[in-house]
């Protein structure tokens, strides 16, 4: 078959698609966005009728990747790590009521926060939500086992994740496709109760979930794709899950080192194989990109004879991703001086580019709110979050998608005023709508500024379900129409703008100003086609 | 044959271009690679990198060990500078002497370029002026391509094959304003 260049992400919607893909369910976020992408430009994918489109936010993904797998077709649902927060809710509750048609649960983690608030494991809701987890270490991989995800989802009747990190995420190589299948025809489930979880049958759903793991365990012990690799060394054994196995064939092969090595690509990992690897050693490495999930759970709590070293003793860092020199160091094989970045070189951080429509609207807060002293506006996940550096300094939250509206109506509930929320469009479609709702029910002395550029933009312009829409959405939700007030943030209006803004700061009540220009880079982009 | 390059540069400069060429051209010319690449956040006028690896044999890990590294492919030259622990002893930097002033901080120009210097393989070119006798300055990335193409085990002819490749869609000119100013590129670099 085929052979072509991907990313890791588009390696896994590939996959996907030639495992017989009926529908991708995502709201973007880095490092997850590509997945989707690519199977909106597939020819493929355009040709089966594969749904794509973006969904409001990574709940409704899922839980709309659950009602196709319902209807007995293979879909997926792609996120970001926290976007799975987002989404625990049916994620947990997926794993209760099993899958019809295969399920993936695409989480693309992103160690060292390249473009995140945290860098949370998505291995710990696999193992949460007792599913099988399977961790590609290669584009190759991503392809292969997302093709086997699906097969596994339906032969346990359960949801299955992948797990990628930023890495692997967005880096190319060759993948070498292999035949495709064609798609489950639609059909219910054969027991028509299995996705009502009332108490009493989410008791027996959860003892059959219970006495599924052994098997699980088996599973991953048989697929091959947790694999010993005997090495000619006895000191020293090396655990590699996901990404981190190449690390240490890196470093392997420029040292020269033979460490027999337990490559790891599936959870829940069979404890026999762990003991045994184990045993067979003096000391025991363990290489995770991520939180130290195995290797703590080889620690234990209990004195042990084993030395176990990584992320837990200092070995490897406890935080940020791993690379090759990191690995290298751990095992005691870097040599020389390293050499350092000559201090002339400065730090560049993103910014807002230039002609961006949150800079007029940044400076026309900041003057209208200059009366009242710093520190009343919280903000929210998207390229305006920059308008917390300098020169605009603008806002004093980023916490999690929608907060900004919600963390707003508390500081006003204990007596802030005025309290501002900076909202991008596709943020408040995603998660402000429903904090906006609280504030309209007890009419919180709130201003919400969405600065609407019509597009999710830091995650490279994909389309928002705001747009054209948010008048009538924040009328609908109750706010008063004479306090739902539209201004273009252009340096002309400034003066009006900054007028606009104080009356709203002044009204002891819901306010909202929608800020509305067209993202620069969309401008563009369109100029250019 | 084994090349590890870090491409560098400020996010909308063009890299990621620069990285899909001599991608398309390694892949065509039956070598393995992998290319790790900088989404997100970053691409906002902050500081980007690509890792690109080609080899003969399989290539493992995505990311290049520190002091492994064979070039620094850079459109701007402080950015080229970030990106010295990964460079191998006898390994080349390859940058724009065209600096990219987004930061309050930024420093003098001379000061960088003397840093440029002390590294022995060094190819230091003023890409915009070449980009511009070519047609526009907006293919100084592919300049600085053709000056490390030089340096690189990679024909002439499949990176300009891969030019088309990439830029096709875009229409004739387009392919053949890149492909000047890669070859412009490429005789400044032999005149180093």
């Amino acid at each position: 078959m085929s052979k072509l260049v991907l990313l890791g992400d588009e390696a896994v919607a590939q996959g996907a698609l030639d495992a017989g893909l009926s529908g991708v369910y995502a709201y973007p976020g880095t490092p997850s966005t590509e997945i989707t992408e690519y199977i909106q430009r597939s020819g493929q994918a355009r040709q089966r009728n594969v749904h794509a489109d973006w969904s409001v936010n990574e709940k409704t993904a899922l839980e709309a990747a659950l009602g196709m797998s319902y209807a007995g077709k293979r879909s997926m649902a792609c996120m970001k790590h926290v976007g799975l927060n987002v989404a625990a809710d049916p994620f947990m509750n997926a794993a209760l009521t099993g899958v019809s048609g295969g399920l993936l649960v695409v989480a693309a983690d992103d160690p060292s926060m390249h473009s995140s608030q945290n860098e949370q494991d998505s291995r710990f809701y696999g193992k949460f939500a007792m599913i099988p987890v399977l961790e590609p270490s290669s584009q190759q991989e991503a392809y292969d086992l997302t093709r086997y995800g699906f097969g596994l989802s339906e032969k346990f009747r359960l949801p299955v994740m992948i797990r990628v990190t930023t890495r692997l995420a967005h880096s190319r190589s060759a993948v070498i496709r292999s035949a495709a299948r064609e798609e489950n025809s639609m059909a219910l489930p054969a027991n028509l109760r299995q996705f009502i979880l009332l108490p009493a049958l989410a008791r027996k759903k959860f003892k059959l979930l219970l006495s599924t793991f052994e098997e699980l365990e088996e599973e991953g012990k048989s697929s091959g794709l947790n694999r010993l690799e005997k090495g000619t060394g006895k000191k020293r054994g090396v655990i590699a899950c996901g990404l981190a196995y190449n690390y240490y064939r890196e470093v392997a092969e420029m040292h020269r080192l033979d460490d027999p090595v337990l490559k790891i690509s599936q959870y829940p990992v069979h404890p026999e194989l762990l003991r045994n690897f184990v045993n067979a050693v003096e000391e025991v490495f363990v290489l995770e990109e991520g939180y130290p999930l195995v290797e703590e759970s080889l620690r234990g709590v209990l004195e042990s004879r084993y030395v176990i070293r990584g992320r837990m003793d200092g070995a490897l860092p406890r935080d940020g991703e791993l690379n090759p020199s990191l690995v290298e160091k751990a095992l005691g094989v870097r040599e020389g001086q390293p050499v350092t970045v000559p201090e002339i070189v400065k730090d560049r951080p993103p910014a807002l580019c230039n002609g961006c429509g949150h800079i007029d609207m940044f400076k026309a807060l900041n003057e209208a709110i200059a009366d009242y002293g710093p520190g009343r506006v919280f903000s929210d996940i998207g390229c305006y979050t920059l308008g917390a550096l300098p020169p605009y300094n603008a806002i004093n939250s980023c916490v999690d998608m929608g907060a900004s509206v919600t963390m707003a109506k508390g500081a006003a509930d204990a007596g802030m005023f005025p309290s501002v929320a900076v909202i991008g469009d596709s943020t408040f479609t995603h998660s402000g709508m429903t904090g906006l709702l609280d504030a309209v029910l007890e009419a919180s002395p709130v201003t919400v500024i969405i600065s609407d550029n019509s597009t999710t933009g830091m995650t490279g312009g994909q389309k928002s379900h705001a747009t054209g829409r948010l008048v009538e959405i924040c009328g609908g939700l109750g706010v008063e129409k004479e306090h739902v007030r539209v201004m273009i943030p252009l340096r002309k209006n400034h003066d009006k703008n900054v007028a606009i803004i104080r009356e709203e700061l002044a009204h002891q009540g819901v306010s909202v100003v929608i800020s509305q220009r067209e993202c620069i880079q969309m401008v563009r982009k369109k100029r250019v086609s | 044959m084994k090349k590890d390059i870090i491409l560098a540069g400020v996010g909308g400069q063009g890299i990621l271009s620069i990285a899909a060429v001599i991608g398309i051209a390694a892949v065509e010319s039956g070598r393995y690679l992998k290319q790790a690449e900088v989404h997100g956040m970053s691409q906002r006028g902050g500081a980007v990198e690509s890792h690109l690896r080609i080899s003969d044999k399989p290539v493992h890990s995505d990311l290049i060990p520190e002091g492994e590294c064979d070039m620094i492919l850079s459109v701007e030259p402080m950015e080229a500078l970030r990106h010295l622990p990964f460079l191998a002893a006898e390994g080349w930097i390859v940058t724009s002497s065209n600096p990219f002033r987004n930061i309050e901080d930024y420093p003098v120009d001379e000061q960088i370029f003397a840093e440029i210097r002390k590294v022995r393989n060094h190819i230091l070119l003023d890409a915009e002026k070449i980009a511009g006798e070519v047609g526009s300055r907006r293919v100084s990335n592919m300049v600085m391509l053709g000056a490390a193409s030089v340096h690189l085990d990679l024909p002439a002819k499949k990176l300009e094959e891969a030019m088309e490749t990439l830029f096709g869609r875009k229409g004739e000119d387009v392919v053949r304003m890149n492909i000047a100013a890669l070859q412009a590129g490429r005789d400044a670099g032999k005149r180093v």
